[in-house]
Formats: structure tokens, sequence, C-alpha cells
């Protein structure tokens, strides 16, 4: 695990985005296949399921340090990461630094670390669970003991986003990051076959189930009009449900959430209604909550996606429906490059004989841009967020590519953020988290844009706060870091440049519209797109326009 | 500790006080008879009529109270009677001319160790054990997680980061407390390279107090006006309050270090904004914390600023009577 940890100690020492890709691309170039695929695993954010809970590892530490407990409280206070705290006091009570025994122990490579001693604890009885980290603690130079913890805490944080591996990834297999991303996407298990298998240049659809990137619109700033004419524009409803893919091959039937989560078993009346298809499609499309012909607020989506067990109850609660709005392969060919009109004209007639459940989403059909923006004010009224603008000759690209696809959001004034830090409230809201720092993406991290206070119900702050707590990355004073992991849709009155903030934006009341328990933190915004924004809003361009 | 009586040191208004010797320690306000543990600011501040100091801290004490200010010096274990009090000074190991302060009055002995460690410091007299009956300790660090790693470690840490910048093309800044910490880096790097140094100007003078009093250090440069000189792979040294200033522009792209006991914490160098922390401290840590405590064979420890109240917690559970002293000197490193 040596190599691993000092690629760990260099990412977690720059700030230099191109510094953290090339020790990547070095440690990916220089590391035995199944330790490559062990770190790509774990840099990009997966972890290991968790099979110790940290109370447990509170308890055992205070019984090996032989520290009182309350300075081993304090001490935990001081730290904040309990991952950090045991490997730092253990390193007063593990043997002698130059014990050979010690580096032995590290000298294991990483996926023999993760495949033959952490993973085959789990399910062990605590007291050989507890004999065997004991051990590690106290033989584990500095580095690797807080490596193994975080494995076991599970909440390995080191700087670096999906995005970066890609980077690094795309350059070490020779690839577009596009084609990294399409090949990491879904659930896959690290192994040295994995490695080689991502690494020979295979098509796709080998896994029946492998989904595409998709395809992101960027925020449309500027008046429509600078597109270009209205004819070589699609424009579509923003459906105010949750991105998806629909994928039917060899018999099968897969969906995909936008943040990468298998949800077929969410929707059992999708999957199977998807058994009519024709083997071989993918379809691009939003499952939306809807009730006699039409849709239904997001809030009621989330009672399906929220459960563990879908009740009868729930199923008739809550319809949903699949509304495909391109389709990314047919006939088990990849149509991606296809231009939109073509497409959308091979998407209409296999959904000709549309079923109640899988069903087009419609064209907005406005001769000009006027009528377009006119049909658009109608848009809070029929619960959609605004409109799509898609270029017709189109491809379906990968990630966000700007000037293809446009949002026409109603409300402008609205962004996803991840919720970076949690504050105690005060007076009648102390003792609860109630004041959430929220950032968005950066050059590859998450930099602070604002505070909200409100917006919550009581019931989802007390949920929030709960989960706030038990996901704390580090605590400064009564504050807490947490894992940045929850996205939320935030409204703001005004945006303004200011020096004072390290975004170099200040935004006027901003509050929370909901949680977007839907979207992984990198579906967040991003600081460009606030900016951007800002622009347009100090050129003069009235928000109504936006 | 029954009656005021009994004390050789209290903390009033104007700082520590010595009674029966009719001196202050490292007063925070002036007084007429100041007896200084070292030169750091809040440790040594402008204004008293007289200020007694260890001989080889002489010269910094003037450098920094200013020339026209009258130092008493004195050498390290030798007896000067203030008031009706017997007192001698002996090294402390912090920085060069550092002193604890040993009181001798009525059959008591008191020390007052101003700031310490125990580490081996190239640019400074080893810490002197001491045994008393009542001990004044720093508690800067004492949490069991503040351990330090050998300075020689460090030090080939900090080398092999600047040769890296270096290939990278990059300067490195790295950040040092201007008196004692700049000094002790520069000394620990000589044993290893001869490559010269550029220096902050609050660095520079310091350096050359230190060069007086014979420590050998890395060859020092200091930071040309002219705006044109390529930094390119150069190891810069500068005070923590430069970082981040428009000052730091003239170096281009580099990476930045600190060196401070607080870096063994991660989240401390990650909020300070630093890329590398490097735990290097001219404090004791937890175990020597400990060690120093236990050895001086004292009835009582009073301890000030820092982590006080769980050392005093500790010693306490272990046998070793021990309360809080409530100073103004801080925290930093």
């Amino acid at each position: 695990m040596r190599a691993f940890s000092e690629l760990y100690e260099e990412l977690d020492t720059t700030t230099s985005t191109n510094l953290k890709v090339a020790a990547m691309v070095r440690y990916f170039r220089s590391t035995p296949p199944a330790d490559a695929a062990w770190a790509a695993y774990i840099l990009s954010g997966h972890r290991l399921k968790r099979f110790i809970g940290p109370v447990l590892m509170y308890r055992w530490l205070i019984e090996a340090c032989g520290l009182p407990e309350w300075l081993v409280t304090e001490s935990y206070a001081g730290v904040g990461d309990l991952a950090e705290t045991i490997a730092l006091l253990m390193e007063g009570v593990s043997s002698d630094a130059t014990d050979p025994l010690q580096h032995r122990v590290a000298e294991h490579s990483l996926s023999a670390w993760i495949e033959d001693r952490l993973l085959p604890l789990r399910g062990e009885p605590e007291p050989q669970q507890r004999a065997a980290i004991l051990g590690w603690w106290r033989t584990l130079p500095y580095r690797e003991c807080f490596l193994v913890n975080k494995f076991l805490t599970g909440e390995l944080r080191v700087g670096v986003s999906e995005l970066l591996v890609t980077r690094a990834l795309a350059e070490v297999l020779s690839m577009t990051r596009a084609e990294v991303t399409r090949r990491l996407m879904g659930e896959w298990q690290p192994s040295a076959q994995f490695w080689e298998r991502l690494q020979r240049a295979e098509p796709a659809a080998q896994d029946p189930a492998a989904p595409y990137p998709f395809f992101l619109a960027s925020p449309l700033e500027e008046s429509p009009a600078t597109l270009g004419p209205r004819e070589h524009w699609l424009a579509e409803w923003k459906w105010d449900g949750i991105r998806s893919q629909l994928i039917r091959r060899r018999g099968l039937t897969f969906i995909w959430s936008r943040g990468e989560d298998l949800v077929s078993e969410r929707f059992p009346e999708v999957v199977a209604a998807a058994a009519t298809l024709p083997e071989g499609v993918v379809l691009d499309g939003e499952l939306v909550a809807w009730r006699e012909g039409a849709i239904r607020p997001f809030a009621d989506l989330q009672q399906r996606i929220g459960r563990k067990k879908l009740s009868a109850a729930i199923l008739q609660a809550v319809p949903v429906r699949f509304l495909a709005y391109d389709l990314l392969e047919q006939d088990y060919q990849d149509t991606r490059s296809l231009p939109l009109c073509e497409r959308r004209a091979r998407l209409e007639k296999l959904l000709s004989s549309a079923s109640a459940v899988i069903g087009l989403s419609p064209t907005v059909d406005a001769k000009d841009w006027d009528a377009l923006a006119s049909l658009r004010t109608q848009s809070r009224a029929r619960g959609v967020e605004g409109l799509m603008l898609k270029s017709l000759q189109s491809p379906y690209g990968t990630g966000r590519q700007r000037g293809v696809w446009w949002k026409w959001k109603i409300d402008p004034y609205s962004f996803d953020a991840v919720l970076l830090y949690a504050h105690p409230g005060h007076g009648r809201r102390s003792n609860l988290y109630t004041d959430y720092t929220f950032g968005v993406w950066n050059d590859g991290a998450l930099v602070p844009v604002a505070k909200a206070y409100s917006g919550l119900s009581n019931e989802e702050i007390s949920e929030l706060d709960r989960w706030i707590r038990s996901h704390t990355l580090e605590k400064f004073g009564p504050s807490r870091a947490v894992e940045p992991t929850q996205v939320f849709e935030l409204a703001y009155e005004g945006i303004a440049a200011s020096k004072r903030h390290k975004s170099g934006i200040a935004l006027r009341f901003p509050r929370i519209l909901r949680r977007r328990p839907d979207k992984d933190a990198s579906a967040a915004d991003t600081l460009a797109a606030l900016r951007a924004i800002l622009a347009a809003h100090t050129n003069g361009v009235p928000p109504s326009a936006l | 500790m029954s009656s005021d009586s009994e004390h050789l040191v209290t903390v009033t208004a104007n700082g520590l006080y010595c009674p029966p010797g009719g001196f202050y320690i490292d007063p925070w306000k002036p007084v007429q008879t100041a007896v200084i543990t070292h030169a750091h600011g809040d440790h040594l501040r402008h204004g008293s009529a007289h200020y007694i100091v260890a001989r080889p801290g002489a010269h910094i004490a003037k450098s920094r109270l200013g020339a026209d200010q009258e130092v008493a010096p004195v050498d390290y274990g030798a007896r000067v009677t203030l008031g009706a009090t017997t007192v001698s000074l002996h090294p402390a190991g912090h920085i060069l001319g550092s002193a604890q302060v040993r009181i001798e009055y009525a059959g008591q002995v008191w020390v007052v160790s101003g700031d310490y460690k125990r580490q081996e410091d190239p640019t400074c007299a080893g810490f002197e054990q001491l045994e008393c009956d009542v001990f004044v300790s720093e508690a800067t660090f004492a949490l069991p997680v503040y351990r330090w790693p050998p300075a020689a470690q460090v030090v080939q840490e900090i080398l092999g980061w600047w040769r890296s910048n270096r290939e990278r093309g990059l300067a490195s800044a790295l950040f040092c407390y201007a008196l004692g910490k700049s000094q002790r880096v520069l000394a620990e790097l000589s044993a290893f390279t001869g490559e010269p140094v550029y220096v902050h100007g609050a660095v520079d003078s310091l350096v050359a107090a230190y060069r007086r009093a014979g420590i050998r250090m890395l060859p020092t440069l200091s930071i040309p006006n002219d705006r044109k000189t390529d930094f390119r792979g150069a190891l810069i040294l500068a005070p923590p309050s430069a970082a981040g200033t428009p000052w730091m522009r003239r170096f281009g792209e580099h990476a930045s270090g600190f060196c401070s006991g607080w870096m063994r914490v991660r989240g401390d160098r990650r909020r300070r904004g630093y890329d590398r922390g490097f735990v290097i401290s001219d404090h004791a840590d937890w175990p020597a914390l400990v060690r120093t405590c236990t050895a001086t064979k004292a009835r009582h420890i009073l301890l000030t600023h820092g982590h006080s109240d769980s050392l005093t917690r500790y010693l306490n559970e272990n046998g070793l009577s021990s309360s809080a002293l409530k100073t103004d000197f801080g925290a930093q490193e």
C-alpha cells in the first residue's frame, strides 16, 4: 500500500489539478492492474460497504491507546476526524517506527490489503475483527494506518473529483474522456480483470446493463434569438422528474438514473412496459409522476425513490411515466452520432404504438421565438421547469458541452449546490443544524457560494440534522464539514460580484427550494454557470428575459 | 498551595509577578523590572524600565526593543539577587537565548519554563532539566495527538519537497516564524545542502543576529526589489504573515509549505490553505510535556497557554498535583 499512500500524500498536498492528474497518471502507469482498479474505484468516490461502525472503532481506540476516555474525546474534538485521530494516537502506542515488521505490513499491495484483509473481515465475529484491526493499528506506519481507517470508515476524501480521475485514466489508457466515462459508468467490481477489460478497446454493450454517459444541457443566459433561426431548434418541456436511461437488451430491462444508480426496482411498471420495446434499444428520457394526463410534483416521485419496499398502495398512489426524448441505441447500434432530427424521427416511429407508461416527450411547437417565449410563461401552470432547446443537428454528446443543448428554465435564479458545512441554529433552533453552507463546482473542487437558512420544513430539518451528525467529516468548533454528497436546489433573488467571498459572487436571499436526493454531487452546478448569469445580469439583461 | 504568601509567582494585571523578588516575568504591560524567557513578541514587549535576559539572546532582544533600550545580559546558570530572591536563567531549548527562570526564596524553588522543547536544535542550547517545588510549564501542544517526528526526517521532507518543486519549475515558499524557526530550518538544512535560500526582510535581520552569535546556517539572499529575478526552483523563507499577500506575487507559480507543530493535524493545514505542512516545532510535544513535568519532581505544576486543561487533568489523574494559570501568552507557532 506504500505506493497508494504516496499517491494519497501527493494528491493531498497540492491544490493544482494538473499536478493531481499527473500524480494519478504516474501511479496508474506503474502499479499492478488490480491495484490500479482499486485505486480508480476509491479515487472516483466509491467506498467499501461499511461493516464496522465508528462507535465501535472509537471504543477499541480507547481500549488500545492506553489513554483515559476523556482525553481521547478531547483529542478527537481537536482533530475532528476519527481515522486521523486513531492514526495519531496509535503512533504513540505502536512499536518503534524502525521496526521491520511495520514496513513489511505496509508493503502489501493495495488490492491485497482490501481483498485479503479488509473485505474478509466483514461478517467475522467482533473479537476477530477487533484483533485484526488493533493489530494493524499497532504495526502500520502513520499514513497507512490513516488510510486503512479511512477505508474502514468509508470516507476517504482526497480532493479529486471523478472528472479528474477520468482525465488521468484517459491519458493512461489513450482514450477519450467520454470513452473512459462510459466504461466507468454503472456498477463495477474492481479487479485485475476489470482493469484489463478497461484497457481493451472493445465496443460497448458487452454488459447488457452498461449505460451511456448522459448528455447535459447548459443554462441559457442569453435571449434565444441569439441561437439563430427557430427552425434549427427542437423545443421540449423541461420535465421536473428523474433523468433516466431505459435500456432494453437481450430480454432484460435496466433503468439508470442520472446519479448512475440502477433504479429499475423502483419502477416495476416501467420495466414491465419496456418488455414491448424492440431488443437492443436505449432511450434517454425522464421518469415523472403522472396522473390523469398530467405531470405531478417532484415531491410525489420522491415517495417512490425513498422507499426500500414498494407497496401496492404506493404504486397506485404515485403512478409514473417514462417520457422519452432521445434514442441512443437501436438494433444494438450506437445511434448517438446521428443528428437529433434523425434520432427523433426514429424515436417517434419506435414509440408510435406507445404504451401508457412509456411515452414520447412531445415537442413544443411555436412558429418563432416570441411564440415560444409566450408558451414558456405557462411553464409553472404546466408543472414543468421551462423549456429545453436542442439543435436539430446535434449529436448526442457526453457531459456538458455548451452550444447545442440549452435549458431555458423559468426561474433562472435557481441552481443545484452541494451541502458542504452545517452550523447549529440559534434560539429555537439551537442544538439543531439548521444553517447550511453550499458549494458549486469550480475546477474539480467545490467552492462555497451560499449560506441558506430557510426553505426546509421542520421534518426535513430534523432528518437533515440526523444525516449531518452521522456524515460529519470534520468539526470546526460548533460547525461541521459534511460529506459533500447531498444536492439541494437553491433559489436566490439577485447576484452580484463580491470581493469578500472566495467564489467572487454574492447571492441575495439564497434559500433552499428542495433537497434533490435523485442527484449526486457531480450533478451540481458550476461556478462558471453562476458567473455567466452574473455577466448577463451585469450587462443589463433583465431577469425576466433570461 | 495553601496561601498566597507562599507563592513565588502570581498572575497580575501586568503579567506573571514574583512578590518577594519584585520583578515580572515576560510582562504584557510596562513594568519596572522584566525577566525575559525569550524574545518572541508575546513574551518580550516594549516599555519596561529594565530587562534581564540570557546572554545568548541579548542581541536579539536589543534588535527587537530598539538600540536605545538597555538590556542586562546574564549567563546561563549565574545567580542574581533580585529583591529577596535568588534568580538564575537556564536553557529552555526553544530558540537562541531562551531561558527557564529559576527563583529561589526561603527554601523554596520555583521554575518558570517559558516556551521550551526537548528536541535537539543546532541553533540553541538544549533544555536543562531542573528540579523544583513548583514548575510553571507551557502547554501549547498538550494533547496526545501532538508528537513530533525527528527533525532530521522533517528536514529531509522539506528538501525533497523543494527538489520536486524545482523539477516542476516551481518556487517553494516555506512559511516559518521569523525568529527561531526560520534559523533552525536554515541550520538543519545546512547538514544536507549548501544552496542559498531567499529570505523575507523580517527573517533576514534575525538571521544576521544568529550569524553574529556564531550559528551555522545556509547562505541566505535578500529578496531583490527589481521584479526581474527568476525564482523558479528557489526556496524562499517568509513569515506566515506574508502568506496570501501581494508581496508573494513576485515569486510566480509556487508551492507553499508551513513549518509548525500545528501541521500535525491535517484539518489544520487544509484550513490554513498550505499545500504542505511540515511538523517541526519549537515547543514540547505531549510526551515531552509529561516527561518534563514529571522529572521536575515538583509538588505542584502550574500550566499556562494552550491546551492547559487537558494536561492539568491528566497530571492530576496521574498523581501530579496541577492547576491552570491564566496568562496572555499566545499559542502561535
